[in-house]
């Protein structure tokens, strides 16, 4: 079967399961008793086993497989939750996204994975993977913590029944826990023989691992019966023991209204996984309204950007024939045109907003990664970092969310490695040990802020000015006269790494100034403030869509031009007098500034259609520090337009940044601003 | 090349042809859009002179030559005959401006010749080949060759 055409589909969905699994975890290792967090990765990582062994990718298929088992022992409470272990699955799913990322980059999805596959084996085992856990593991392993009431496994709703009815009837039922002795040679045999002993007193309704399993001794030392007896829990426990090789049996009561409430916490039982798949959807259904909802429950499909790009080309079409029959309709004058075309406009306006809408993805998509990688970090450097995320729901056009995963993550790493000190340090520092890294996006005006703060070492002023004057980044003397703040956006600039020493995390040369360039080609800004000793803030400003752009429409002769608004400070009409000549250029007195200008008709040869009047139109824009004012014939005013590239063929036309179709069907052209001031 | 590959195994091509000035050229349909009437188009500075500007192709910003001046031939006001062949050149689209497009033909792959040594009015490097049918000559063009970016790029920018 050709499964190409599903790959696709595959591999969006594995990613969707991959960052449930990492997120869960996230919560898991603060919740370590929280049974419904392990079934959640649990389900995502059945699926996503399924899903890659049908596509044929085995590695992947296995070593979900491995994982899952760790994961099966968790929820059965064979295997205590620790921090050893959670980085062991964490590594799993590391490896398990590796190789995702390395089927959609059309690899084969292979990865040695027998290192992290041993150690979830050795999990699975509940053999230690250090020597220093060995006494905790083993104790976790052959004498689980028992509480009073607390089911040790769970049943279906058959079984539910069975049980409820048995009760109503005046038997009692017992989780009987058996253990056989270790040099136990013929296991099956005692089993067996408990078997025989638990019919006698009662019924056995289930058992886990399952009966076939016992049988086929694929069981450690343990294994629970379910029975419904009249007998006391003390003479079943007993009889039990009198089977030799028995080393210990416990019997406790199974309380039904306990088990209702955790509906979650379901059978382990391997061969009935089908079966038990389908039992943990119902009771998800079930539980998801009033307990913890599963993922935000959205709807959504998957759509290709290339047909929402294709959509809004005709769209735009219909709203340039919209404009047409306006304009039909007011020359026909009829009552009834008038109306439905009205009605049209309405309704193509808000179509618009909806189109334009659909572009917009939560940054929550880049954000969502980032606290498995902050863990990871922090503790490959011994750090103790706290990652708070604020404003994930913000939206921003795919094309920009596309872009600013890896200037963010170089920020991050930044943070965590350059910024935040080591916990003595910060001890010392009477600062508290954990440090805190504050990751904030929120909404302003026509752009996106993104924020990095963190509580760290903050940058040192004189430090970075040495470092700069050594790099050759500038001279001592211009070293003098600098702000704080344009001191520490030096480390911007090419070839600067403040780190004493060169970690693997961040600082290899290639630096911050890579981030700049990123985000200065969305046709965003990043600066930086510090404070020494109190910390550091990044802020990064995204335009909030690189495909509709706010501009001024102005007229040159007969042509028409437009100015982005985000470069453009004011408009202004002088007299041709108060022009001044400073030696070759053309300049104005603006607000006690000398600005020089720059007459767009002959920067763009427009050609001379009519006479100029004795004023001079001028729109003042700038670059950074600089100004200029760009001297046209007439404003038009300022209109939300939809950007589009000129095409490759025309890719190096001067001074011009892209085009758009106005309302009447033709194109105009926009100007960039920084081409034109030098 | 699509083009060659075309030429030798297909026995059969079907060509537009269109004029400029006297001559009638042609270009495989493979390589057509659509052929479109002449509409507003808007000048990009600083461009070569044989680049008329761009256009509004259903939504699709399109840049527009004029064949005339990128053969160097004489410049005459358009009319109502005058077309725009929106060709497909590597990924992008271009519409070339001609006198008129008139036909569809079917030629015979054999019947291709190289061009003939004489220089003509038209840089030989453009001409893929020479077609004669009954009594009239066409002149089959290398697209490639007539959208080369190279050229584009090296030719200074006057513009009329």
């Amino acid at each position: 079967m050709d499964m190409s055409q599903y790959l696709e589909v595959f591999i969006e969905e594995s990613k969707e399961h991959l960052q449930t699994c990492s997120e869960q975890l996230l919560e898991l290792e603060k919740n370590p008793e929280d049974l419904a967090i392990v079934n959640e990765i649990f389900r995502s990582a059945h699926t996503l086993k399924g899903m890659s062994a049908t596509m044929g990718y085995e590695d992947l298929a296995n070593l979900t497989h491995k994982m899952e088992n760790v994961l099966d022992g968790i929820r059965n409470e064979k295997i205590r939750v620790s921090t050893e272990i959670l980085d062991v699955v964490f590594q799993a799913v590391d490896d398990l996204e590796a190789m995702v990322f390395s089927i959609s980059d059309g690899g084969d999805g292979k990865r040695n994975i027998s290192e992290v596959v041993n150690k979830l084996m050795l999990i699975e085992k509940g053999e230690p993977l250090t020597e220093a856990l060995a006494k905790q593991e083993m104790s976790a392993a052959s004498a689980p913590e028992m509480q009073e009431g607390t089911l040790l496994i769970s049943y279906d709703e058959f079984e539910l029944t069975v049980l409820q009815q048995s009760r109503e009837q005046g038997f009692d039922s017992y989780e009987v826990t058996v253990q056989i002795r270790e040099d136990c040679l013929l296991k099956a045999v005692r089993v067996f023989m408990v078997f025989e002993v638990l019919e006698k007193a009662g019924e056995v309704i289930k058992s886990t691992p399952s009966a076939e399993k016992l049988e086929e001794e694929q069981f450690d030392r343990e294994f629970i019966v379910t029975l419904i007896t009249k007998e006391s829990a003390e003479d079943i426990c007993k009889k039990v023991m009198k089977v030799s090789e028995v080393e210990h049996a416990e019997c406790r009561p199974v309380i039904l209204e306990q088990n209702e409430n955790q509906p979650e916490n379901d059978s382990g039982n391997v061969p009935d996984e089908e079966k038990a798949d389908d039992i943990k959807t119902e009771e998800k259904k079930k539980v998801a309204p009033g307990t913890r909802p599963a993922g935000t429950g959205n709807k959504t499909i998957r759509v290709n950007i290339e047909r929402l790009d294709s959509l809004m080309n005709l769209f735009e079409e219909l709203v340039i024939d919209r404009g047409r029959l306006e304009q039909i309709s007011r020359e026909v004058n009829n009552q009834e045109l008038n109306e439905t075309v009205e009605r049209m406009s309405r309704i193509s306006g808000d179509l618009q907003n909806i189109i334009l809408n659909m572009r917009m993805v939560p940054v929550d998509t880049v954000f969502n990664r980032f606290p498995k990688m902050v863990r990871q970090l922090a503790r490959d450097l011994n750090k103790n970092i706290n990652l708070e995320i604020i404003g994930a729901e913000t939206e921003l056009d795919r094309t920009v969310i596309d872009e600013i995963g890896d200037p963010l993550v170089h920020l991050l790493r930044n943070a965590l490695d350059h910024g935040i000190e080591m916990p003595s340090v910060r001890r010392g520092k009477g600062k508290s040990e954990e440090g805190k890294v504050t990751l904030k996006a929120y909404h302003s005006g026509n752009y996106v802020f993104i924020e990095i703060e963190d509580d760290g070492a903050g940058m040192n002023r004189e430090k970075i000015l040495r470092k700069a004057i050594e790099k050759g980044i500038l001279s001592e003397q211009a070293s003098e006269t600098m702000t704080d703040k344009q001191v520490y956006n030096l480390i911007f600039a090419s070839g600067f790494s403040t780190a004493d020493q060169i970690s693997d995390i961040s600082g290899r040369g290639v630096g911050l100034d890579v981030v700049r360039n990123t985000i200065e080609s969305l046709g965003g800004a990043v600066s930086i403030d510090s404070q020494e000793g109190k910390g550091s803030v990044f802020s990064i400003q995204l335009p909030l869509t690189l495909s509709i752009i706010s501009v001024m429409l102005i007229e040159i002769q007969k042509e028409k031009y437009a100015i982005p608004l985000s470069s453009i400070i004011e408009t202004a009409i002088i007299k041709k007098s108060e022009v001044l000549n400073a030696h070759s250029q053309k300049v104005i007195d603006f607000r006690g500034r000398v600005v020089p200008l720059v007459f767009l008709k002959e920067v763009l040869e427009v050609p001379q259609m009519f006479e100029e009047d004795e004023f001079y139109s001028l729109v003042m824009v700038r670059k950074g520090d600089k100004m200029a004012g760009l001297v046209v014939d007439r404003f038009i005013g300022q209109q939300e337009i939809v950007l589009k590239a000129l095409g490759s063929y025309l890719q190096s036309a001067f001074a011009i940044s892209g085009a758009t179709i106005l309302g009447d069907g033709q194109v105009a052209l926009i100007i960039d601003c920084n081409a034109l001031i030098k | 090349m699509a083009e060659s590959a075309a030429l030798s195994t297909a026995s059969e091509l079907k060509v537009i042809i269109f004029q400029l000035v006297d001559k009638e050229y042609a270009l495989p349909v493979s390589q057509v859009r659509s052929i479109e009437k002449l509409q507003h188009i808007t000048r990009v500075p600083k461009t070569p002179h044989f680049v008329k500007g761009v256009l509004n192709l259903r939504g699709v910003v399109t840049p527009i030559i004029d064949l005339r001046l990128r053969f160097g031939l004489e410049q005459e006001p358009y009319s109502d005959s005058t077309r725009i062949i929106i060709a497909a050149a590597q990924e992008s689209e271009v519409g070339l401006i001609v006198d008129a497009a008139n036909d569809v033909l079917d030629i015979q792959a054999e019947s291709i010749e190289p061009q003939p040594e004489v220089a003509g009015t038209i840089d030989e490097e453009y001409i893929e080949g020479i077609v004669k049918i009954d009594k009239r000559l066409f002149i089959l063009l290398n697209l490639d060759k007539v959208l080369n970016p190279e050229e584009l790029n090296n030719t200074s920018g006057k513009e009329g």
